[in-house]
C-alpha cells in the first residue's frame, strides 16, 4: 500500500489556486523529490501533505486514511515535516528541542522515557549534533539549526518524512552527508521521503522518483533519469540547460548554459547545447 | 547571524538546583516578611507565634500580629506575584514575545475599568468588579481578533494593544467626571496590598490555583509553540485549543490576582525574563522558577512598600516597577542574546 499519497488535490489560498488536480504517491523505501520553478507550487503540496493546509479538492492518504479524519497526534506519529526554517529564539538547549519530536508518541504531559530517550539519542547520533546536545539553540549557525530541524522529525520515527528544501543553507559536506542520510533513511529504515529541492542535481542523486511541477501542475513524474532531460527542463525552467551522467554514478547531471551574454565570451559548443555529443 | 561560539558546551545541569533554593528563599523572606512592620518582631518569636500560635509562653499579642495582620498579606502577596509571573511566562510563550506581561491582552485596563466603576459607584464589592471586567475585556479582544474560528496570535496581541489604550481612555474619564473619588481609583490603579489580607487571600486562593495547575500541565505544548505555531501543530498539538486554553488560564490568574492586588506592573514582565536566565526556556522547569521569583519579587517589593515610609505605605506596584525597571535594563543590557531579544 502506500504510504502517502495524493489524490486530485487542488489548493488555493483565498482566491489564487496554486494546485491544480494533483495526485501522485510515495511507498516505504522511496524517495520522491518536488522539484519546479520558484512559486511553481512545491511548499505549498508539502505543507498539503504535511496536514497543515486544507486542500479545496481532493485527499491526502496516509497509509489509506484521509489525513484530515486522523486526530493531529495520530497523524503526527506516522508523519513528519522538517520546514525550512522556524523561530530559534528560545533559549533551549539542542536535546530539549528535539525531545519536543517525542512529543506524538508521549503526549502532551508524561515525562519521557527511557525508550523515548534512546530515540532522541539515536536521532542526535544520525544528525552529527551529540557532541552539541547541550548547546542553546539560539547559538547555531544555520546549517545546524537545520539539523536540529531534521532531528526532531526523525524522534517522531515517521513512517513518512516531509523534507523542504534540506539542503539549502548547508556546505558542501553537510549537503553530502545529508543526502547521504536521506538515502539511508529510505533504504535501511524504510521511510517514506518527500523532498522539496532547488538543485536538481540533489535530486539526482539521492530521489528514487522526481515530480516536476510547474504553475501548480504536474508535468512529469518518473524516474530522475526519464523526468530530467533537456528539453523538459530547458522548457519549464526557461533556461538552456546540458545533462550529462555523473561520472561515479551515471545518475543524470544538470548544467544551465547561457546563451546571452555569456556564450558569446566562452565558445561554448553549440553541439554540445542542444545535446548532440 | 554571528554566532558566538562556546568550544566546550556549555552542560545546563545543576541549573535546577535553582528551584529548591529559591523555594528556601522564598521560606525565608516570608519569615522575615512576617516580622518586619511596625513593631519588628525577633524571628524565634516569629517562629514561635507562627507555628504555636496557642502555646503556653507565646504573647497573644505576638499571635495577634503575626496571624492576624501580617501573615495573611505576606501569603497572599506571595500568591499574587506567582499568579502574575506564572501568568507572564505562558503569554511570553504563548506570543513569542519577550514584551509580553499578563496585561497584554486587556486584563489590566478591563480589570481598572470595572473596579474604578464600582469606585465611583459604590455598587458592589470592588475586587468582584475587576475580576468581571479584567475576563470580560479578554473574552472581547479573542472575539475581535477571531477570525473564521482562526485567532491568530499577531491579531490577538493587536487587539489587546488597542483595547488597553481604548479602556484606559475610558478610566481617565471616569476619574476626571469623578473628582471626589479620584484618588481611591488611582490608588487602586497603582496596585498595592494595603489592608489585603485573609479574606483577598482565600477569595482569589481557588481561581489562582486553577489556572496555574492549567498553565503547569501546558508546559509541553508551551514548549512546542515556542518553534512557531506550524511546528507546533505538526508534532500534533491542536492550535486552536492549545491557545484557548493558555490564553483562558493565563486571563484567569491575572484577573484573580488583579482583583485582590490591582493592577501590579512589572512582576509578571521580569519574574519569567529572570527565571529563563536561571533555569533555562523548558516551561516544566521555568513555570515553578518563575513562580518562585514572582512570588519574592511581590514579596520584597510589599516589605518596601510598608515600611520604607512608616507609617505611611506607598502601593507594591509602584516598587515594583521602581525596582523591576532598572534590573530589566540591566539584564537587557548585559545578557541581550540569552532573554531572546536579539536576532
Amino acid at each position: 500500500m502506500n504510504r502517502l499519497s495524493a489524490q486530485h488535490l487542488t489548493c488555493a489560498y483565498s482566491k489564487h489556486t496554486v494546485l491544480h488536480d494533483l495526485s501522485l504517491a510515495v511507498q516505504a523505501g522511496e524517495v520522491l523529490a518536488l522539484l519546479g520553478p520558484n512559486g511553481a507550487g512545491k511548499t505549498t503540496l508539502l505543507r498539503t501533505l504535511a496536514r497543515l493546509l486544507r486542500p479545496r479538492a481532493g485527499n491526502v492518504l496516509l497509509a489509506g486514511d484521509d489525513i484530515w479524519r486522523l486526530r493531529p497526534r495520530t497523524a503526527a506519529q506516522r508523519l513528519a515535516l522538517a520546514p525550512q526554517s522556524e523561530s530559534m529564539t528560545t533559549p533551549v538547549t539542542i536535546e530539549q528541542a528535539v525531545a519536543l519530536g517525542r512529543a506524538p508518541h508521549r503526549g502532551w504531559l508524561l515525562p519521557y522515557t527511557a525508550r523515548d530517550r534512546q530515540v532522541i539519542e539515536q536521532a542526535l547520533e544520525q544528525t552529527g549534533l551529540q557532541a552539541l546536545r547541550h548547546r542553546f539553540i539560539t547559538e547555531l549557525s544555520g546549517g545546524e539549526q537545520r539539523r536540529v530541524i531534521l532531528a526532531r522529525a526523525l524522534a517522531q520515527e515517521p513512517h513518512v518524512l516531509l523534507l523542504d528544501e534540506p539542503t539549502t543553507h548547508l556546505d558542501l559536506r553537510y549537503q553530502a552527508e545529508l543526502l547521504a542520510l536521506i538515502q539511508r533513511l529510505a533504504q535501511q529504515d524504510g521511510i517514506a521521503i518527500v523532498v522539496t529541492l532547488h538543485d536538481l542535481n540533489h535530486a539526482a542523486l539521492c530521489a528514487t522518483s522526481v515530480a516536476l511541477l510547474a504553475r501548480g501542475t504536474l508535468v512529469a513524474l518518473g524516474s530522475p533519469a526519464d523526468v530530467l532531460t533537456p528539453e523538459r527542463l530547458s522548457q519549464v525552467y526557461g533556461v538552456t540547460v546540458v545533462v550529462t551522467p555523473h561520472p561515479v554514478y551515471g545518475t543524470p547531471m544538470v548544467a544551465p548554459v547561457f546563451t546571452t551574454s555569456r556564450a558569446s565570451q566562452n565558445t561554448v559548443s553549440q553541439d554540445f547545447v542542444e545535446g548532440r555529443e | 547571524m554571528a554566532a558566538r561560539r562556546f568550544p566546550e558546551a556549555t552542560p545546563r545541569r545543576g541549573r535546577t538546583a535553582c528551584i529548591p533554593v529559591l523555594f528556601g528563599l522564598l521560606v525565608l523572606a516570608i519569615i522575615v516578611s512576617v516580622a518586619v512592620g511596625a513593631v519588628v518582631l525577633p524571628l524565634p518569636r516569629v517562629l514561635r507565634a507562627l507555628l504555636l500560635p496557642t502555646a503556653p509562653g507565646v504573647e497573644a499579642t505576638d499571635a495577634t500580629i503575626v496571624w492576624d495582620i501580617r501573615f495573611g498579606r505576606v501569603l497572599l502577596a506571595a500568591l499574587l506575584g506567582t499568579g502574575l509571573a506564572v501568568s507572564g511566562t505562558a503569554l511570553q510563550g504563548l506570543f513569542r514575545n519577550p514584551l509580553a506581561d499578563p496585561f497584554v491582552i486587556g486584563a489590566s485596563s478591563g480589570a481598572a475599568l470595572g473596579a474604578s466603576l464600582a469606585i465611583v459607584t459604590g455598587i458592589g464589592p470592588v475586587s468582584l468588579a475587576a475580576f468581571a471586567g479584567s475576563l470580560l475585556a479578554v473574552a472581547a479582544a479573542y472575539s475581535i481578533a477571531e477570525i473564521g474560528g482562526v485567532v491568530p496570535a499577531t491579531a490577538l496581541l493587536l487587539a489587546g494593544a488597542a483595547l488597553n489604550t481604548f479602556l484606559s481612555a475610558i478610566v481617565s474619564l471616569v476619574m476626571l467626571f469623578n473628582e471626589q473619588s479620584a484618588y481611591a481609583v488611582l490608588n487602586w490603579l497603582l496596585g498595592g496590598l494595603s489592608g489585603r489580607s485573609w479574606p483577598h487571600l482565600w477569595a482569589s486562593l481557588p481561581y489562582l490555583a486553577i489556572g496555574l495547575g492549567l498553565i503547569w500541565l501546558l508546559s509541553r505544548p508551551l514548549d512546542a509553540l515556542a518553534f512557531g505555531d506550524e511546528t507546533a501543530q505538526s508534532l500534533g498539538l491542536p492550535l486552536g485549543w492549545a491557545r484557548v486554553a493558555i490564553v483562558a488560564a493565563a486571563s484567569l490568574t491575572t484577573a484573580a490576582a488583579v482583583s485582590a492586588g490591582g493592577t501590579i506592573g512589572f512582576v509578571g514582565l521580569i519574574a519569567p525574563h529572570a527565571a529563563r536566565l536561571l533555569v533555562g526556556a523548558e516551561h516544566a522547569r521555568l513555570i515553578p522558577a518563575s513562580a518562585l521569583l514572582g512570588a519574592l519579587l511581590l514579596l520584597l517589593a510589599d516589605d518596601v512598600a510598608r515600611t520604607i515610609l512608616a507609617p505611611l505605605e506607598l502601593p507594591a506596584g509602584v516598587i515594583t516597577a521602581a525596582l523591576g525597571g532598572p534590573f530589566f535594563l540591566y539584564l537587557l543590557k548585559t545578557r541581550q542574546r540569552d532573554l531572546g531579544a536579539q536576532r
